[in-house]
């Protein structure tokens, strides 16, 4: 790799992580405007025109607000709970291929920053190591209350990791082959992996709220029973992470499931349109970006419909009906494999 | 069931619960959940019911008891004697006043001889019942239908005199609540403080 595709990298790098924070930040405004017309309100529209400077205000809020660290907490640990969750959420936006690569001069750039034969793996890993900022930050904070909050958040997300990666196992099986780039490219046109995987589809996106902590699945936050769940001891801008990190997690897994199930930068006739290389690349960026906005919608919408699961209804739903159903959905791929070699 | 007790129903709404078994789809819950989302996705578009405050107000009733005015009479003179009845019909004690004997050159600007050097109102001890316009047998003081302003500090909601008495160029219509029931009222011999 020469010196001009390192800076390339570099920059492209930096604006991911820009625009995945800018998503997230967005995303909060978003979500609390659509909370409202979900329930026949306006939601926030006062900071700047229709509010588009809330999460400006929000954050400047959360800067100045008393900073506060309980007396017997572990004061790495406590620091470090944030921002691992914080790191982990913005890593694993590396690997998505957010289109197919502009020719400048000849020369290729692919949009995406790494294109690792296991990228999907590498999905995974990040995920895994995502609960350990809930669970170090609720064990940091030295109260009971967030302790269980950290603990039913790791057994969650552990006991759902499982289900998504057999809904993943199916898609690697039908691809042949764990790189992002190529699971896209298989997909090409309309021939998305959601027509062949619909009940993988299902167990992964469902699996995707779980890991993502989001109603219905936000059992690690439960004022009612936990005070605040494994942020109880956290103010100001560190529960800001916390929180943002959600937003941003929500973003990441959006584009995962585009990249997954509905073809990522694909569209239907895309060869038909006669574009240049370069012009395919930027409406398959917007496409994507459309197919993501969708998912982040999608949360959204299921947060505002559903109500919160009991913990043993939970761990119920993760190993008795979801973990079955993907292992089911691998063996059937695999006998149609078979059955069409 | 017992004649003459028919089941009364609140709404018609009411469903009886049975424990049956769900079915197989029922078990899925998928279709339930599509179901609630269609319905929550159709309030997307719905009228919204928020009023947006300062510029848009709820519509109120002609005698809303806010905030509370000082009035003047038609000469510009403060028409409060001082006599102290409003606060001690205060069941709040949020009323405080001390009194203070008219000058000579000061007849243009209070009515009686007698006057309040200062009157103050702790809005947030008061609760609005309206009593000491009841008892005001000068028909000083009058609850409006302005609203008490939010502010950070607590000094800022004890309401003085340049708070509470109303301006000669902007006066304050308290008609609404003058009607002829409360004139009638206010004249009532029964009534301790009109004696």
């Amino acid at each position: 790799m020469d010196i001009e595709m390192i800076i390339y990298k570099l920059l492209l790098a930096i604006v991911i992580l820009l625009v995945s924070l800018v998503v997230a930040m967005y995303s909060t405004l978003v979500e609390r405007k659509f909370a409202g017309f979900f329930q026949d309100r306006l939601g926030p529209n006062r900071a700047g025109i229709f509010g588009i400077l809330q999460p400006v205000a929000d954050g400047v809020k959360l800067f100045f607000k008393e900073e506060f660290m309980p007396a017997k907490a572990d004061k790495f640990l406590y620091i470090l709970g944030p921002s691992l969750t914080m790191f982990v959420a913005l890593l694993g936006s590396a690997v998505i291929p957010w289109s197919t690569s502009l020719n400048i001069g000849g020369k290729e750039f692919p949009l995406q920053v790494a294109n690792i034969n296991i990228g999907i793996l590498y999905v995974f890993a990040v995920a895994s190591v995502a609960v350990y900022g809930i669970m170090v930050g609720g064990w940091a904070s030295n109260n009971k209350y967030s302790l269980l909050g950290a603990v039913r958040a790791s057994s969650q997300m552990i006991s759902y990791e499982l289900a998504m990666g057999m809904s993943i196992i199916a898609i690697v099986m039908a691809t042949g082959s764990l790189n992002l780039n190529d699971i896209v490219n298989n997909q090409h046109g309309l021939n998305w992996n959601v027509w062949h995987q619909p009940i993988g589809f299902f167990v992964f996106t469902i699996c995707a709220f779980a890991e993502c902590n989001r109603t219905p699945f936000d059992l690690p936050e439960c004022e009612a029973e936990l005070i605040g769940g494994y942020h109880t001891e956290y103010s100001s801008m560190k529960l800001g992470f916390y929180l943002f990190a959600e937003y941003i997690n929500m973003f990441v897994s959006s584009a995962m499931i585009s990249t997954l199930y509905f073809g990522g930068y694909n569209f239907p006739f895309m060869d038909q349109l006669g574009l240049s290389q370069n012009a395919l690349a930027l409406v398959g960026l917007v496409v994507f970006f459309a197919k993501i906005s969708f998912f982040i919608f999608l949360f959204m919408w299921v947060r505002w419909t559903l109500p919160r699961f009991r913990y043993d209804q939970l761990m119920g739903f993760g190993w008795k009906s979801l973990l079955p159903f993907a292992i089911l959905n691998v063996v059937v791929t695999g006998v149609i494999i078979l059955l069409n070699k | 069931m017992n004649q003459d007790n028919p089941i009364i129903k609140l709404t018609k709404r009411s469903k009886v619960v049975s424990n049956k078994k769900m079915t197989l789809m029922e078990q899925f819950y998928l279709p339930a959940i599509f179901k609630g989302m269609l319905i929550t996705f159709s309030h997307f578009f719905k009228k919204k019911t928020t009023i947006q405050y300062p510029e848009e107000q709820r519509p109120r009733s002609d005698i809303y008891r806010g905030l509370h005015v000082l009035k003047r009479d038609d000469e510009g003179r403060e028409r409060c004697t001082a006599c102290g009845l409003c606060a001690l019909a205060c069941p709040a004690e949020a009323i405080t006043m001390v009194a203070a004997e008219r000058k000579e050159n000061e007849k243009h600007l209070y009515r009686e001889e007698k006057y309040a050097a200062v009157y103050e109102i702790n809005m947030l001890r008061c609760i609005f019942c309206g009593d000491c316009e009841t008892a005001c047998p000068k028909e000083a003081i009058f609850l409006t239908d302005r609203i008490l302003p939010g502010n950070i500090s607590r000094d800022n909601f004890i309401f003085g005199k340049d708070k509470l008495v109303e301006p000669m160029d902007a006066r304050i219509d308290v008609s609404k609540r003058q009607t002829p029931e409360v004139l009638e009222f206010k004249k009532d011999k029964t009534q301790l403080h009109n004696k």
